[in-house]
C-alpha cells in the first residue's frame, strides 16, 4: 500500500488550484456567499475543502498553525508532503491557522498584521459540520445589499472587524463547500 | 469616412519578422556563433551574467546575438528565462580569500603576501585604434608566469584587520532575504543592497559612485583590493552531510578602505565598501564598492545632507536597469486616452481664463 | 498549446505568493499588498502587473478579454491576449459581455460588468501619493496614519490656481472609506464605474505591488464640498455610433485639421453599430465592412 501522506493531491497542480483559487477569491470577495471547491482528497478530520484550500494556497512561505484534532500525523505529514509548510505551534507564526472554532478560539493571538503592513495577518480555516447561507447577516464590501451565514460566533468577528484595517480572514469550510468572512464584512444578528 | 485602425497582431508578425532580418544583416558576411561571442565578447557577455543574476556564459552570449548587441534587451532575455528556472538549493557563500587570482592589485600597499599581479587589463594601453585588428589580426600568445597563480592570496584587509584598524564586519548565519523572492522593504539590510546593486546598471552604479568622488556624499576609498579569478561554488547537501563543489564560477571583487573618523565610543578607525560582480568587470566592483560605503552612512552615525548616492530609497529603486528601461521605454504605447483627458482639461482651462481675462476688461 | 511552460506561465509557487497577496487584497480595499513580482518576459511598465494578477487568476474555461485604451486591437492588448492564448490556451474574445475576465490598460468598459467577471488594471504607479512625496517610506506611514492632508492641499491648490482640480486622469479616489487609492490611469470619466457588481484587482509589477476593490465597494472620487468631482467628457456624440454617454477619443482626419470623436470603447462602438446606430460621420456596419 502506498504512503497515505504522498496520495490525495491534486491530480493536476496548476489547472486544480486555479480552479479552486478562483472559488476562495469569490468566495473572499463576495463574503456569504457558499462555493464548491475539490480536487484534494486528505485524511481524516480535513475537510475536502479545507484540504483544498491548503494545497492552493500554502507552501513553504506560509506557516500553518493546525489545532485539535487536525494536529494529527496523518495531516502533518499529507501537508508537509504535498506543500512543503512548515507546521507551527507557536500562534503568533502563522500565516494560517486550521481547526474548528473551538480549536481556534479565542482568536486574539493570531498575527493581525501592524498598521504599516495590514496584510501581514492570518487566514483562519473554521471547519464546520454544515454551511448554509442563513443566520447571521453580514453587510460590507463585496455584498450587494445583505448576505446571511451560518457563522460559530458573532462577538468574535465583530471585534475582529472593529480592528480594521487590521484583522484576520476567515474560510469557513464544510465538506467541498467554502465560504468567507474579510475583515470588511459588518455583522447583525 | 473613418475606419478604425486594424491589424496590429500582422504588424506585430511582421515587425518580427523584420527584425529577424536585421539582426542576421547582410547574409553575405558569416553569421556569428555563439562560441565567437562567448570567446571574443567576453566582457559583454560577463556583464549580462552579472545584471542578468545568472552565470552562464553560453546563454549570456545567445542573449547578446538574439539582442543584436543590445546589452540592456540580453540582460532582460537572461532576467525573464532565470525567473522560470526551478530551485534546487542555495550555495554556501563562496570563498573568494581562495580564489584563483588572474588578477589582484592593492593601491594601498606597495606589496603584501601574494603580490600584486597585474592580469589582463585595459589599464596601460595606449588607447589608439589597432588597424591590425581590422585585417584579422591573428594570434597573440602572452608569456607564461612563471609565479604559482595558484598560491593563496589572502585579503589585504585581513593584514589590516589584524591591527585592528578596519572594522571587523559581524558575522551572521541568519538567511538573507532574497530580492528576487521578496518584495523590497525599506530600510533594506545590507545583504538586500548588495544584492540590489551586484545586479544594478553598471552605467548608474559608475555615475552614483563617480558622485560620491566629487563630493555628493563624500568618503574618501582606497582600493585596498581588487581582484579577479574563478571561485569554488559549493552546495551543501543534507543527505551527504557535507558540501560538495558544483562549479567554478569567474568573479571580480573589490574592497575599499575608507576613514572613519570614530564616535564617542568607538576610535577612528578604517571601514569598508564592498563590491562583487559576475565575470571580469571592474568598473562596476568598484562603483559598487563607493555606493555600498555610501549607503552605510546611518550605521557609521555619518552625515547625509541628501546626497544621491547616500539615498537607499532613490538608489535601490533606480539601479535596476530592466525595470528602468520598460518604464521609461513604456511611455511610447498609446496614452491617447489621458492624452483626451488632458485636452479636455486644457480646452476647459483656457476658455474659463480667456472668459475671465474678457469679462475683467470689459468691466475695466 | 505551448507545452514548454506552466498553465499560464508563471509556475505553481509564484501563482501562491500572487494568490495570497490577492486574498489580502480583497480583503483589505484599497490597500496596496507588497509582492514580490517576476520578471515576465514582457518589459515592465507594459503590463506586467496585469498579466501576473491574470495569470494567477485564469483558470482553464474562462474566456479573456484584453484592451488598451479601451481597444481590443492595440497592439500591446493584441500581445498580451496572444500570451495568455499561447500559454494558458483560454478562449479570447473582444466582445464584453462573453468574457469573464479582462485585463485593461487606462479604462473601464461601457458596458456594465456583471458578478461574473474580474478586471484585471495594468498599474504603472500604484501610489496615489507618490508625485506628492516619493519616498515609500513615507507614504506608508501616510496610508497606515490615515494621513492624506497631503492630497487636499494638492487638490486645493488646484482650485486656487484655476478654480478647479486640474486631474483629469488617474484620479484619486477613497476606498471603502479608509484608503486612498490610485485607479491607475483611466480618465475620471471612469471613477463612477468603479463601483460595480465585478470584482476589480489591481497589478503594478515593476512597483511590487497588488491591490483589489471588491465588488458593490464604496469608491469616493476626492473632491470639496464646494467644488464636487465631475467625471467630464466630451460633448459630441460617437461619430460612428452615436454613443452620448461614452468616452471619446478624439481623431485628427485631415491635414486642415478637422476631427471626429468616437468611442475608445471599441466593443461598444461595435455593439451599438450592430444595432443600428449610426454617427454623424458613420455608415451602417455592413458598408464598413464591404
Amino acid at each position: 500500500m502506498q504512503n497515505p501522506s504522498v496520495t490525495g493531491g491534486f491530480l493536476d497542480a496548476a489547472r486544480d488550484s486555479a480552479i479552486a483559487f478562483r472559488a476562495a477569491l469569490d468566495a473572499m470577495a463576495r463574503p456569504g456567499k457558499i462555493s464548491e471547491v475539490s480536487g484534494a482528497v486528505p485524511p481524516a478530520p480535513l475537510s475536502v475543502a479545507a484540504g483544498t484550500l491548503l494545497l492552493t494556497l500554502c507552501d513553504p512561505e506560509t506557516p500553518v498553525w493546525l489545532g485539535g484534532a487536525f494536529a494529527n500525523d496523518a495531516v502533518v505529514a499529507w501537508l508537509r508532503f504535498h506543500t512543503g509548510a512548515s507546521v507551527v505551534s507557536n500562534r503568533k507564526e502563522a500565516m494560517f491557522a486550521l481547526g474548528t472554532w473551538v480549536d481556534l478560539f479565542p482568536i486574539h493571538d493570531f498575527p493581525i498584521g501592524t498598521p504599516e503592513y495590514p496584510d501581514r495577518s492570518a487566514t483562519l480555516i473554521v471547519e464546520r459540520k454544515t454551511l448554509d447561507a442563513a443566520g447571521i447577516t453580514l453587510t460590507g464590501p463585496g455584498i450587494k445589499t445583505t448576505a446571511a451565514l451560518s457563522l460559530p460566533d458573532i462577538e468574535a468577528f465583530q471585534n475582529n472587524a472593529g480592528l480594521f484595517p487590521l484583522g484576520l480572514d476567515f474560510f469557513f469550510t464544510s465538506g467541498s463547500r467554502v465560504a468567507a468572512l474579510p475583515r470588511t464584512t459588518k455583522l447583525e444578528s | 469616412m473613418y475606419v478604425a485602425v486594424k491589424g496590429g497582431e500582422k504588424a506585430i508578425d511582421n515587425a518580427h519578422a523584420w527584425l529577424g532580418e536585421m539582426r542576421r544583416g547582410d547574409t553575405e558576411v558569416a553569421e556569428l556563433t555563439v562560441a565567437q561571442i562567448r570567446n571574443q565578447m567576453a566582457l559583454a557577455v560577463d556583464r549580462v551574467m552579472a545584471e542578468g543574476s545568472l552565470f552562464d556564459p553560453d546563454l549570456a552570449a545567445l542573449a547578446i546575438k538574439q539582442s543584436r548587441g543590445d546589452l540592456i534587451e540580453a540582460i532582460f532575455l537572461i532576467r525573464a528565462y532565470r525567473t522560470t528556472l526551478p530551485r534546487f538549493g542555495a550555495s554556501a557563500p563562496i570563498k573568494t580569500e581562495n580564489m584563483a587570482c588572474m588578477r589582484r592589485i592593492s593601491a594601498t600597499f606597495k606589496d603584501a603576501p601574494g603580490g600584486q599581479v597585474l592580469g589582463p587589463t585595459f589599464d596601460y594601453t595606449h588607447r589608439l585604434l589597432d588597424f591590425k585588428l581590422a585585417a584579422e589580426g591573428g594570434v597573440e600568445t602572452a608569456p607564461k608566469s612563471e609565479a604559482d597563480t595558484d598560491e593563496f592570496k589572502p585579503h589585504i584587509t585581513s593584514f589590516l584587520n589584524q591591527e585592528g584598524l578596519i572594522q571587523q564586519e559581524p558575522t551572521s548565519d541568519a538567511r538573507p532575504s532574497d530580492l528576487t523572492r521578496e518584495p523590497m522593504e525599506l530600510p533594506a539590510s545590507r545583504a538586500l543592497r548588495l544584492q540590489a546593486l551586484a545586479r544594478g546598471d553598471e552605467g548608474f552604479l559608475l555615475g552614483m559612485g563617480y558622485s560620491t568622488q566629487r563630493g555628493y556624499g563624500r568618503n574618501h576609498a582606497f582600493v585596498g583590493e581588487l581582484r579577479i579569478g574563478d571561485v569554488a561554488v559549493e552546495l551543501d547537501i543534507p543527505e551527504l552531510g557535507f558540501a560538495i563543489e558544483i562549479a567554478d564560477i569567474e568573479v571580480s571583487e573589490c574592497e575599499t578602505v575608507n576613514q572613519f573618523a570614530g564616535s564617542k565610543t568607538e576610535p577612528p578607525q578604517f571601514t569598508r565598501g564592498y563590491g562583487l560582480v559576475f565575470g571580469q568587470s571592474e568598473r562596476k566592483a568598484i562603483s559598487m564598492a563607493l555606493v555600498d560605503r555610501a549607503l552605510r552612512w546611518k550605521e557609521l552615525g555619518e552625515d547625509n545632507p541628501g546626497t544621491p548616492a547616500q539615498d537607499e530609497e532613490f538608489v535601490l529603486y533606480h539601479c535596476d536597469n530592466i525595470q528602468a528601461t520598460g518604464f521609461v521605454e513604456h511611455i511610447k504605447l498609446p496614452h491617447y486616452v489621458d492624452f483626451q483627458a488632458e485636452l479636455e482639461l486644457v480646452r476647459t482651462l483656457r476658455k474659463e481664463a480667456t472668459e475671465a481675462n474678457a469679462a475683467k476688461e470689459a468691466a475695466q | 498549446m505551448s507545452t514548454e511552460y506552466n498553465f499560464a506561465y508563471l509556475d505553481e509557487q509564484t501563482k501562491r505568493m500572487i494568490r495570497r497577496a490577492l486574498l489580502k487584497g480583497v480583503a483589505i480595499p484599497g490597500y496596496q499588498v507588497p509582492f514580490a513580482s517576476r520578471e515576465m518576459p514582457m518589459p515592465y511598465g507594459w503590463g506586467t502587473g496585469g498579466v501576473q494578477v491574470t495569470a494567477a487568476c485564469l483558470k482553464p474555461d474562462d474566456t479573456l478579454k484584453v484592451i488598451d485604451q479601451g481597444a481590443d486591437d492595440t497592439t500591446n492588448a493584441v500581445s498580451i491576449r496572444k500570451f495568455f492564448e499561447k500559454t494558458a490556451a483560454v478562449a479570447v474574445s473582444e466582445k464584453t459581455e462573453e468574457s469573464t475576465v479582462i485585463q485593461t490598460r487606462h479604462r473601464i468598459p461601457e458596458q456594465d460588468l456583471t458578478e461574473d467577471q474580474i478586471l484585471v488594471y495594468q498599474v504603472p504607479i500604484p501610489e496615489p501619493l507618490r508625485f506628492l512625496e516619493p519616498r515609500e517610506t513615507e507614504t506608508r506611514k501616510m496610508h497606515a496614519l490615515e494621513e492624506y492632508g497631503l492630497m487636499h492641499v494638492k487638490l486645493y491648490e488646484d482650485i486656487a490656481r484655476h478654480g478647479r482640480i486640474a486631474t483629469s486622469y488617474a484620479y484619486p479616489v477613497k476606498v471603502e472609506g479608509r484608503y486612498v487609492m490610485d485607479p491607475s490611469p483611466i480618465p475620471k470619466f471612469d471613477n463612477p464605474k468603479m463601483e460595480m457588481a465585478a470584482l476589480q484587482l489591481f497589478g503594478a509589477g515593476r512597483e511590487q505591488r497588488i491591490y483589489a476593490v471588491p465588488p458593490y465597494t464604496k469608491v469616493v472620487s476626492l473632491d470639496f464640498e464646494d467644488h464636487p468631482f465631475e467625471k467630464g467628457g466630451a460633448p459630441q456624440a460617437c461619430g460612428l455610433c452615436d454613443a452620448h454617454d461614452a468616452y471619446l477619443d478624439e481623431v485628427i482626419m485631415d491635414d486642415a485639421g478637422t476631427r471626429m470623436f468616437v468611442c475608445s470603447d471599441t466593443d461598444y462602438c461595435r455593439m451599438r453599430r450592430e444595432a443600428g446606430h449610426i454617427g454623424e460621420m458613420g455608415v451602417p456596419l455592413a458598408e464598413d465592412a464591404a
